[in-house]
């Protein structure tokens, strides 16, 4: 059954853009889920996915996601970027993005195949944009931006979905949209890697952790992982309060 | 102007105006929607050193030893700019401008030590272009068009530039959808599991030929304008991928065919004497054609 | 063999051009700005050609070189003006900008001295020498006015140091602290386009943004400061252009710029391999056991 096959499992992983490793030897398996990768600025996280996705080189160690060589998974994993990386003025409309989740699936050339088309559609209506799917990107606001993005995801109907900092600065309609889409493929047994930097809402959103500081400080279910002791020993001692509630507030140095 | 006269004087350069204007706008929207203007720039430089160096070897001022060794200085070139990235820390801006600027100077080079400049690869060709020296005097009237033996005689120029602009439409037509993500985001492509390198790689490959092909009509600077100009212009009137890339293509050929026209044969119509350098006419043209398209771009963004 | 009086002054004046190129480019380049040199290169040629058709017209000497470089430097800064202008659409990127008008421009050129080979005094100014540069052609008095406007630059960037430092290293900050940025910008265009217009003739329109960006690249692989980097880019861009020179002295028909350019790339290429700052070289550090 796919459900019990890890989604991702790294041995050992390194990676080093200059001198200093910006992620090293992180030996850690995720469990079927939904899964957040927490810790402080410049700990690695982004890091992390992009090397996993094998955009980056990596130094050392291994990668093996749904238990396969990653080359091997390549166009099976969703992918949601970091807001920002794309010409916003670029000639293509909120469909047209979509539409590109299936741009190896489909042939290279001609019209785009009616079940694309559909499967692009559909993907807008799930996360609000349907009205949208015409506009030029860039006449969109940031959290619809985001919104597109995150059904481009979608539309790779994939078992794992790794994401970026999917609530980086979004509006409230944004983060519902992606907090009932997160449920909604838990539910379906999908699992998802999300770098997530809001730790009051960690809990009510994912099931399991990793806690990383350029290496694994803790990792597995909320309850064993995500404690007071663990979150404190990867923010370096820079947090102020860890309340026994459910909130949690933090400071970080610069 | 009789039908012999036309097809022997104006037909050549007209054409081969048309087709570099119209690779050139094809692959050139693609290049400043990837922001890369900039290697328009460089791989125009930076195929001389290959195209002296095919020409040295053979000594033959022919197609295919100097598009090879164009292709290979481009590959160089690209990968060039890649290591000087790296190893000094520079960013794509100025590593280009590092990288084909030598290119240049070692053709310049070459073109001194080889003596290819005093026998028929000739300076004024690479700075200027000379499109007005392509002719068919084997061409006699209209029957031309279809008698074997004379098209036979056509300018072996022309013959490669139509190979690279059939090479382009083809190549850009059947990687249509790969092409436009890869311009879009290219880091996405790879997660997709695209061959990005190798899209990337062709498209380098496709400016560069279309560079050489264009290289001995309109010259190699002045392709950059071919390049650019019509992909600029377009990019400020269109939010649509297609119309941006064959758009550009359409335009790069009419401001090729209407540059000859003003430059020559409309002055000698008119019966004056003036002639002007038909390149340095389509490079004006396109920066026209942008200037117009700002202008009208303006307007439309304070319309809508 | 003792040289010639104008070869010493050619040489001079070349290696001023360099020292000024090296100066300005150091700044342009940390600024982000050092390809702009080749957009102010190649716009000059219809200013050089529009300043010949001048000076025939009012009768001035042919090969007289003042009417020429305030006709490049006035294209030259139509050239930015056009650049700034296509910013503003949101919709042409620099790079694209850059690209546009050194072609557009350099096109414009190209047909305008078609035309003007039909004027026999315009004709005799060989101007085509403009293009790849001619060290050797060039007179004694051109060299010393091209020296002069050099050492002007290079002494605008030691009084400008600060604001410039500043500029390059943080406008965020430096706008916050009080200091008029877009003024400071202004000027390095400024300056930018008197270094390219003077070393014209000497280096060629097509090479000149190589003196702009070879000499600070290969630079700052070597300082880790910027007062540092700066005296070792004017170094190196004044070694450049002695090079150039005396290469185009012996060999009258290999273009100045050529030989300008080459000297920049072995630079370059030795500092990329041994610059103690350069990657490869912090990298062996860090690997090194402490």
């Amino acid at each position: 059954m796919r459900a019990s096959v890890p989604p991702i499992e790294t041995t050992g992983l390194t990676v080093a853009y200059g001198p200093n490793p910006a992620v090293e030897d992180v030996t850690w398996t995720a469990a079927p889920g939904l899964t957040a990768i927490v810790g402080p600025n410049g700990a690695g996280k982004s890091t992390l996915l992009r090397a996993i996705l094998g955009l980056i080189p990596v130094r050392g160690g291994s990668v093996r996601i749904l238990g396969e060589a990653p080359a091997a998974m390549r166009g099976r994993v969703g992918w949601l970027p970091q807001r920002a990386a794309v010409d916003w003025d670029f000639p293509a409309s909120a469909l047209d993005v979509v539409a590109m989740a299936g741009t190896r699936r489909a042939r290279w050339f001609g019209p785009l195949p009616r079940a694309e088309r559909e499967a692009a559609r559909a993907a807008l209506a799930e996360v609000g944009m349907a009205d949208y799917a015409d506009r030029q990107i860039g006449r969109l606001s940031g959290g619809q931006q985001q919104r597109v993005f995150l059904a481009r995801a979608l539309a790779q109907d994939a078992q794992l979905v790794l994401m970026d900092e999917p609530f980086a600065a979004v509006d409230a309609a944004t983060e519902s949209a992606i907090v009932a889409i997160l449920r909604r493929l838990g539910a379906e047994g999908r699992s998802v890697v999300a770098v997530h930097h809001d730790l009051a809402t960690v809990r009510d959103y994912f099931d399991q952790v990793l806690l990383l500081n350029r290496r694994v400080v803790a990792a597995g279910p909320m309850d064993t992982a995500f404690t007071a002791e663990t979150v404190a020993a990867a923010y370096g001692g820079k947090l102020l309060r860890f309340g026994a509630g459910e909130t949690a507030v933090l400071a970080e140095a610069g | 102007m009789d039908a012999a006269s036309f097809l022997q004087l104006d037909l050549p350069p007209l054409l081969a105006a048309l087709l570099a204007g119209a690779t050139c706008g094809l692959l050139g929207s693609l290049l400043v929607l990837r922001r890369e203007s900039l290697v328009a720039d460089a791989l125009s430089h930076a195929v001389l050193p290959g195209i002296v160096l095919g020409f040295a070897l053979t000594g033959l001022r022919a197609g295919l030893p100097m598009l090879g060794g164009a292709l290979v200085a481009a590959l160089l070139a690209v990968a060039a700019i890649g290591m000087v990235q790296r190893w000094a820390r520079l960013e794509a801006g100025a590593a280009t401008g590092a990288v084909f600027t030598v290119f240049f100077a070692v053709g310049l080079l070459g073109l001194e030590v080889s003596g290819a400049r005093s026998v028929d690869l000739d300076l004024d060709c690479v700075l200027f272009g000379q499109l007005e020296t392509l002719v068919w005097p084997q061409a006699t009237g209209w029957g031309s068009l279809v008698d074997p033996a004379a098209l036979a005689a056509l300018p072996r120029q022309l013959g490669l530039m139509a190979v690279v602009a059939a090479v382009s439409a083809v190549a850009v037509a059947v990687c249509w959808r790969p092409l436009k993500l890869l311009c879009f985001d290219a880091g996405y492509a790879a997660v997709l599991g695209l061959p990005v390198r190798a899209l990337e790689t062709g498209l380098a490959l496709l400016v560069a030929a279309a560079a050489v092909a264009a290289f001995e009509s309109v010259g190699s600077i002045l392709v950059v304008a071919l390049l650019v100009c019509p992909a600029a212009a377009m990019r400020l009137l269109t939010d649509r991928f297609g119309t941006q890339v064959l758009g550009g293509a359409a335009l790069g050929a009419g401001l090729a065919a209407l540059g000859y026209g003003l430059a020559g044969p409309l002055p000698a119509a008119l019966g004056s004497a003036l002639s002007v350098n038909a390149a340095g006419m389509i490079g004006t043209l396109g920066g026209v054609a942008v200037a117009l398209a700002a202008l009208l771009g303006r307007h439309r963004a304070a319309a809508g | 063999m003792i040289p010639a009086y104008n070869t010493l002054v050619v040489l001079a004046g070349c290696g001023l051009l360099g020292l000024a190129a090296g100066t300005v480019g150091c700044f342009a380049l940390l600024r982000g700005r050092a390809l702009v040199a080749d957009a102010i290169g190649h716009a000059a040629l219809p200013g050089v050609a529009l300043g010949a058709l001048a000076a025939a017209a009012l009768g001035i000497e042919a090969r007289s070189l003042p009417p020429l470089l305030i006709g490049a430097a006035a294209t030259g800064v139509l050239g930015v003006l056009a650049m700034q202008a296509l910013g503003r659409t949101g919709r042409i990127r620099e790079d694209a900008a850059i690209a546009v008008v050194l072609s557009a421009f350099y096109a414009a050129g190209v047909a305008m001295l078609s035309v003007l080979q039909a004027v026999p005094e315009v004709a005799q100014a060989g101007l085509s020498h403009f293009i790849l540069g001619q060290a050797a052609a060039l007179r004694a008095a051109d060299a010393w006015g091209a020296g002069a406007i050099a050492a002007g630059c290079v002494a605008a960037c030691l009084v400008l140091f600060r604001p410039l430092a500043a500029a390059c290293f943080d406008a965020e900050f430096a706008r916050v602290q009080g200091l008029r940025v877009g003024a400071v910008d202004l000027a390095l265009l400024g300056l930018l386009v008197l270094v390219c217009v003077a070393g014209l003739q000497a280096v060629g329109l097509v090479l000149v943004v190589a003196l702009i960006v070879l000499p600070p690249a290969a630079a700052r692989l070597w300082a880790g400061r910027l007062p540092g980097m700066l005296a070792l880019s004017g170094g190196f861009g004044a070694a450049c252009g002695l090079a150039g020179a005396a290469a185009s002295a012996h060999w009258p028909d290999l273009p100045t710029g050529a030989g300008v350019v080459l000297a920049g790339a072995v630079l370059l290429g030795v500092s990329m391999l041994v610059g103690p700052e350069s990657p490869r070289a912090l990298r062996r550090v860090a690997a090194e056991p402490r």
